[in-house]
């Protein structure tokens, strides 16, 4: 089946026909993470003072994929104005970066990022018994500085059978230093550079827990809301890197051939969808990791 | 030549490919300037956010208002939004309304006529 107007304006709309397409997909998923982003804004602004957490992100990795993501936009334009200006080759290689950049950014997340926050283990210890652990939550001292109470014991747990083994009594954590250290005024806010957990031991009792769990979707509203959009934003960028993968395959060089302008028009409309993953990025990196 | 006069009867002001394909090059100069200032912006949310506004609202509005800028960066100049077909507008707005509304009943969601 011949599609038509791809190259030329359809005279009702003004416009080659993908670009209308692309655009309602656009609008449609503006809706999608709309409705991911309004649930994100409703849980953050209803949970307990305290209970919402900062600084549990690798904030340079962050930024470091932030760069790589805006980078790759740029690149994918350029491809784009390569085609246009007929350089076949110099668009070659603006897709590969391209598509390394999208590569890398994937990588990080789920070698590097997810695995990170799966071995790390927070306990919510029950609101009377926030003064027996005060010596890991510093309360006295964030209170007098007008700071939103501690609730949580996070680090590194030591005996991974007390997640599923009634008898073990206690959970063995390795502190972060927020709780190592947690009337230092340094801890106050969160760290640039990440900080490993510490040497120092602590041992909860479980019948003190409210919660606890490895840093998983269901640890909390936070990691359920964090894992829930940058697991459906990793999903488009994985997208976009296979549909620019096969752009940059042999196979598109038999398009260029024959129609030059079609190939770039797809580029165009992939990059479009490239540019609205980066734009969701622009909003997700400081709301889960900055803020 | 057919597909001058289409896209000329299609909008009035409408420019030929061929004229569009010898503006591309001016525009590449563009793009880079826009992707350096976008990672400039990143370093720049990056640094307010260990700044203390007060309050983690006012942190909160900072960094929003540093994302939307940069947002809107990306989809006027990136996205060619900032010179497109009036459908494509038409469309945005209605997406826009609807999003709006979206967040609008996260707002709902607190308003109580009965025990306020």
């Amino acid at each position: 089946m011949e599609i038509p107007y791809t190259v030329t304006a359809r005279p009702d709309t003004g416009l080659w026909n993908a670009k209308v397409g692309i655009w309602l997909f656009l609008a449609s998923e503006v809706m999608l993470f709309g409705g991911l982003f309004s649930a994100y804004v409703f849980l953050r602004l209803d949970a307990d003072p305290g209970a919402w957490p900062h600084g549990l992100l690798n904030v340079p990795v962050g930024t470091m994929n932030t760069a790589i993501l805006i980078a790759s936009s740029v690149t994918v334009v350029l491809a784009w104005a390569a085609l246009k200006m007929r350089r076949y080759n110099a668009y070659w290689w603006y897709m590969l970066v391209t598509i390394l950049c999208g590569v890398i950014f994937l990588v990080v997340k789920l070698a590097y990022e997810w695995p990170q926050k799966f071995e790390h283990f927070g306990a919510f210890i029950k609101k009377d018994k926030l003064e027996k652990y005060e010596k890991y939550l510093g309360n006295h001292h964030l209170a007098e500085r007008g700071l939103p109470p501690r609730m949580e014991i996070s680090g590194h747990l030591h005996n991974h059978e007390a997640l599923h083994d009634a008898n073990v009594k206690e959970y063995e954590i390795a502190l972060d230093p927020v709780n190592a250290d947690p009337t230092n005024p340094a801890m106050d806010r969160p760290h640039f550079l990440y900080v490993p957990a510490t040497d120092k031991i602590a041992t909860i009792e479980k019948e003190d827990v409210e919660y606890a769990n490895m840093f998983l979707p269901k640890h909390s509203a936070y990691f359920a809301s964090y894992f829930t959009i940058t697991g459906l934003h990793g999903a488009h960028v994985l997208g976009g890197v296979l549909v620019f993968i096969y752009m940059w395959l042999p196979v598109s060089k038999k398009l260029y051939k024959r129609n030059p302008e079609h190939l770039a028009n797809r580029v165009e409309v992939a990059g479009l969808f490239w540019h609205f993953v980066d734009l969701v990025w622009i909003f997700v990196f400081p709301l889960f990791y900055l803020l | 030549m057919d597909e001058h006069d289409e896209m000329i009867a299609a909008d009035g002001h409408a420019v030929p490919d061929e004229h569009a394909a010898h503006n591309v090059a001016k525009h590449v100069r563009k793009y880079l300037l826009v992707g350096l200032t976008l990672i400039t912006f990143t370093a720049i949310t990056v640094f307010l956010s260990y700044v203390n506004f007060g309050t983690m609202k006012a942190n909160v509005a900072v960094a929003m208002l540093v994302a939307t800028f940069k947002a809107g960066l990306v989809a006027a100049i990136f996205m060619h939004l900032s010179n497109e077909k009036q459908l494509i507008y038409r469309i945005l707005i209605f997406t826009a309304f609807f999003v709006l509304g979206l967040f609008f009943l996260t707002y709902l969601a607190w308003y109580d006529p009965v025990t306020r």
